[in-house]
């Protein structure tokens, strides 16, 4: 490898965009700053680009490797690469950064320059955590990833934000140091390695076996978040700013899924096919319960918080029915969701700064006053609900299909989603767009910007985009999961 | 013992500790002499610096004994040496202008000061009982000095008074147990007594009990629970500039001794010490951790967080193998780093006869001072042992360490009352980023010198974070040089 590789420049390009834009100082140079944190996330973005036109989506290997020793003493290594099934991510990650900082534009007038250093600081970061292969390089960066977005939620988060974030950082806190521990176990068990390929293919017993899974279900099940262990999302989500949301649902929620992936899966095979059955209940029980309890929310920002871990129900159970059909729904529902998610949240954030209230309601009536944003919400809160042509529809079809082989009751009460979502979404819609204009605030709303529709007409082309032609999508990822399928049918006990 | 003969070769290796008490000795009679306070203030650094210098210079990397034996000199010597005198050279810069203000810039703290070096530096190079206890107690003597230097505060003669007697009660146990090894081998040597434990000794009951007392006199002396009382108090009590002496160079020394008694000393009875050790470092965690979430004062919850990663340290040792030692090194002095650092802030805000010692005394430093406010943040997250700082690297390399040797229960317990240390942690950057600043804080006065330091400390923790190897691959060779 010669130079830098594009994987590196994924990682620390946002990273010094962020480090330059805090250095330029406070708030006198806001503009400036606002600028400079549009081109670093473009920028950010433009380097990822040629790691999906330069992939081979014909081998399962990994590309863009990037090797280098870092920490010799310990053997932790700079390793990156991206396969199909992480690839994507980086992209998803590099172009909702650019939407973040488009929404945060006017409306963060506090610290503007602290506010965009940690979104593109943040994004480096991401970019990071799906491209590490290194075990320990994977956990220094999930770890740090907490840093920006406790700041990020604390600084510009709503009355109730000092809780949202201590709790949001203890909770995920807790999870991964257990991971930390038996990421320390499978270095002494692989003789002293902590590349994560290496792990892939270290014998374990079946007890091992069944605690890793434990540990890395704590790690990584509170990011996805899995019930029971959900309950700081909501509280994040609400105290959360518009783009603290944002890049929580669209991103940060996909690490946890993604972990998943890239270590439950193929490094305890045998364990997770043993609690397979315990994964899947809890998957479905977020998905029928947590829809439930959806459906009850007055709060429009907890009400598309609890459809998140809906949704997240959904791409866990892809994962745990072992079928390409499953697994590959699950990550195109990941990759919908992280446009679905983020374009509700920015709906909601585009009424809050002219409201400045996130109850139900307060609302009613804004599609008199605000006929543009209405449609574009409609599109989003359709997507939401899974129509077919919208990118929602993809992923949910494919993991119902993949688990009716399986199983017909799973899939049928995975599909109740299809009534639930529906129910919460767009009874909320009505109440919040429809009717007679509510009160003097919503008729003084004024309809989209020229900023606000770029962005939600950027997300509503991916919507579309993958909903009518998801191909170059499963493309990429194909080869990938059935690798990854093929590797988790075999058995890893010590014989 | 036989006659000692002193030749010229024996005075190499202690040449250090020489120039420290001649230079230390020297500006006690300029000070009265010429009452010149900042030619004492520029002595001392200078002292420091030499001090540096012959100690690099004459470095040789082989261990060298000296004086019949009592003194040695060996590259974790060396290293360790280093890292004093650099934390007491950013102690007396960071001090400079605190003392100034509350009238204590006097020759009596760079005296004691360097006396307390000296005295740290004895212990790291001795070989001997006797020695040890020599340096033990000339570091104590002038701490507690330190301690009581303002003296019109009830507070910190108060905390001065319960510092001495308490540290006397522990040179007691540790004396005490000192004997006992003494009549149980009859050396005070420690490669002898090595030797001898080695061989067997005829009682193993009572060698136990020796061990019982001086493992209890090092828990005093390190700061570690059960034997913790004084520290807080302590801390909270002495002024800050005097605080943040005592929280940081003593630390390297206090495990410069643990290493000297228990593994030059007494690797043979592993067995015996680890246990207790596990108690310790268990508790340490425990109370530590917990009792620091309930602090208002940030000295006193800074005390609490040294407890517990004093218990981190233990962790280190407990684990009985050369890798254990070396990241237990790597520990201490990564720790000393951000205690230097967070205890510096604390002098540095310290300004128009405000005493920052209250975690509200931070609130929204974020708005009035961005940088520094970073600075403590970066500390603060170091602490907690959140990646990339320095800090995770110090756990990681415990707890690895820890697992090595299959006391895996015990990496657990340390992962969680870490998760609770986070809470404390988080909440100072809580206070100084999310909260609003007090209406009546007056501006801070820039001292350069102090924040230029203060800036490098805190950007050492993120880039020794980020390129930890340097660090970790000294403390590695320095304990390989040692322990051939």
């Amino acid at each position: 490898m010669e130079g830098i590789g594009l994987l590196s420049l994924a990682i620390w390009v946002p990273i010094l965009a962020g480090l330059l834009i805090l250095i330029t100082g406070g708030d006198k140079n806001a503009d400036g700053q606002r600028t400079l944190a549009l081109l670093g996330s473009i920028l950010g973005f433009a380097v990822t680009l040629p790691l999906w036109t330069g992939f081979d989506a014909g081998t399962a290997a990994m590309q863009f490797e990037e090797l280098a020793h870092w920490v010799p003493m310990f053997k932790i290594n700079y390793h990156l690469g991206v396969d199909g099934i992480s690839m994507p991510f980086i992209l998803l990650n590099s172009f909702i950064t650019i939407l973040v900082v488009l929404a945060g534009w006017e409306v963060v007038k506090e610290r503007v320059g602290q506010y965009m250093a940690a979104f593109l600081i943040q994004s480096g970061i991401l970019n990071g955590v799906f491209a590490a292969l290194d075990g320990l390089l994977f956990y220094v960066l999930f770890e740090a990833m907490l840093i920006p977005l406790y700041l990020i939620i604390g600084m510009w988060g709503g009355p109730n934000r000092v809780y949202a974030a201590l709790k949001f950082f203890l909770y995920t806190l807790l999870g991964s140091l257990l991971m930390l521990v038996s990421l320390l176990y499978l270095y002494f068990q692989s003789g002293g390695s902590f590349e994560i390929l290496v792990w892939h293919k270290v014998p374990l017993a079946m007890t091992a076996q069944i605690l890793l899974f434990i540990a890395f279900f704590f790690g990584f099940a509170v990011k996805v978040p899995m019930w029971p262990v959900h309950t700081w999302l909501p509280d994040a989500h609400v105290e959360a700013p518009t783009g603290g949301s944002v890049i929580l649902a669209a991103i940060t929620l996909k690490v946890g899924a993604y972990g998943f992936l890239r270590f439950a899966l193929p490094i305890t095979p045998d364990a997770s096919h043993e609690l397979a059955g315990a994964m899947i209940s809890l998957s479905l029980v977020a998905v029928v319960y947590i829809g439930l309890v959806a459906l009850a929310q007055v709060d429009m920002k907890k009400l598309i918080a609890y459809s998140s871990i809906a949704h997240m129900g959904f791409v866990t159970l892809g994962f745990f029915i072992f079928n390409p059909m499953g697994m590959e729904g699950g990550l195109i529902q990941m990759i919908s969701h992280g446009f679905v998610a983020a374009a509700m949240f920015l709906c909601v954030g585009v009424m809050y700064d002219r409201v400045h209230s996130r109850q139900i309601a307060d609302y009613g009536g804004v599609a008199n006053r605000m006929p543009m944003f209405a449609a574009f919400f409609m599109l989003f809160s359709m997507a939401n609900v899974g129509l077919p042509a919208t990118s929602g529809f993809v992923g949910e079809f494919m993991v119902i299909l993949g688990a009716v082989k399986v199983n017909f009751w799973w899939a049928f009460l995975a599909a109740s989603t299809l009534i639930i979502g529906a129910s919460y979404t767009l009874w909320m819609y009505k109440r919040v767009v429809f009717g007679a204009v509510a009160n003097p605030q919503v008729a003084a709303m004024q309809d989209i910007n020229g900023r606000e529709f770029i962005v939600l007409a950027l997300l509503a082309i991916s919507v579309l985009g993958i909903g009518l032609y998801p191909r170059p999508l499963t493309e990429v990822m194909h080869t990938s999961v059935d690798n990854l399928l093929a590797h988790v049918s075999h058995s890893k006990l010590v014989p | 013992m036989p006659v000692m003969t002193l030749t010229f070769s024996d005075l190499i290796p202690v040449l250090p500790e020489i120039f420290v008490l001649a230079m230390a000795c020297a500006i006690l009679l300029l000070d009265v002499t010429v009452k010149q306070r900042m030619g004492s203030y520029t002595l001392t650094l200078l002292t420091l610096v030499g001090a540096a210098a012959i100690t690099a210079f004459t470095s040789v990397g082989q261990t060298q004994y000296a004086f019949g034996g009592q003194f040695v000199d060996d590259m974790m010597a060396d290293v360790l040496k280093l890292m004093v005198y650099l934390t007491s050279i950013t102690v007396v810069v960071y001090s400079r202008a605190y003392l100034i203000e509350r009238d204590l810039f006097k020759g009596e703290f760079f005296v004691l000061l360097l006396f307390a070096t000296l005295g740290m530096m004895v212990m790291i190079s001795a070989n001997h009982f006797l020695v040890l206890y020599i340096g033990l107690e000339l570091l104590s003597l002038s701490l507690y000095a330190l301690v009581a230097m303002r003296r019109d505060s009830a507070q910190a003669t108060e905390a001065a008074m319960k510092y001495f007697v308490l540290g006397a009660l522990a040179s007691g146990l540790l004396l005490y147990g000192m004997s006992i090894l003494y009549g149980l081998t009859g050396t005070l040597e420690l490669n002898k007594l090595a030797a001898s434990v080695y061989m067997g000794v005829h009682n193993p009951m009572l060698l136990s009990f020796g061990l019982v007392f001086m493992v209890a006199g090092l828990g005093f002396k390190m700061g570690v629970a059960p034997f913790h009382m004084w520290l807080p108090d302590v801390y909270q009590g002495a002024p800050s500039a005097v605080t943040l002496f005592i929280g940081t160079a003593p630390k390297l020394a206090a495990f410069a001794f643990t290493m000297r008694i228990l593994v030059d000393g007494l690797q043979p009875a592993v067995g015996e010490w680890q246990g207790m050790l596990a108690v310790m470092a268990v508790l340490s965690m425990a109370i530590g951790n917990l009792a620091a979430i309930m602090q208002t004062n940030i000295k006193r919850m800074l005390a609490y967080s040294t407890i517990s990663h004093m218990g981190f340290v233990l962790l280190g040792i407990l684990s009985g193998t050369f890798a254990g030692y070396s990241v237990a090194m790597f520990y201490a002095i990564v720790y000393v780093l951000m205690s230097l650092g967070a205890f510096g802030m604390v002098v540095y805000l310290s300004q128009n006869g405000l005493e920052a010692e209250n975690l509200d005394d931070f609130k929204g430093l974020n708005s009035r001072h961005p940088w520094l406010a970073a600075l403590m943040a970066m500390l603060m997250f170091s602490l907690a042992g959140i990646p990339p700082f320095i800090g995770f690297y110090a756990k990681l390399a415990v707890l690895q360490a820890v697992v090595g040797v299959g006391l895996l229960w015990l990496a657990l317990v340390a992962v969680l009352f870490s998760l609770i240390g986070a809470f404390y942690y988080l909440r100072v950057v809580k206070i100084l980023y999310f909260d609003a600043p007090h209406a009546d804080v007056q501006p801070l006065s820039v001292h350069a010198d102090s924040r230029a330091l203060l800036s490098l400390n805190g950007l050492a923790v993120l880039l020794l974070g980020i390129a930890p190897q340097p660090l970790i691959a000294l403390c590695v060779y320095a304990m390989q040089m040692s322990m051939q």
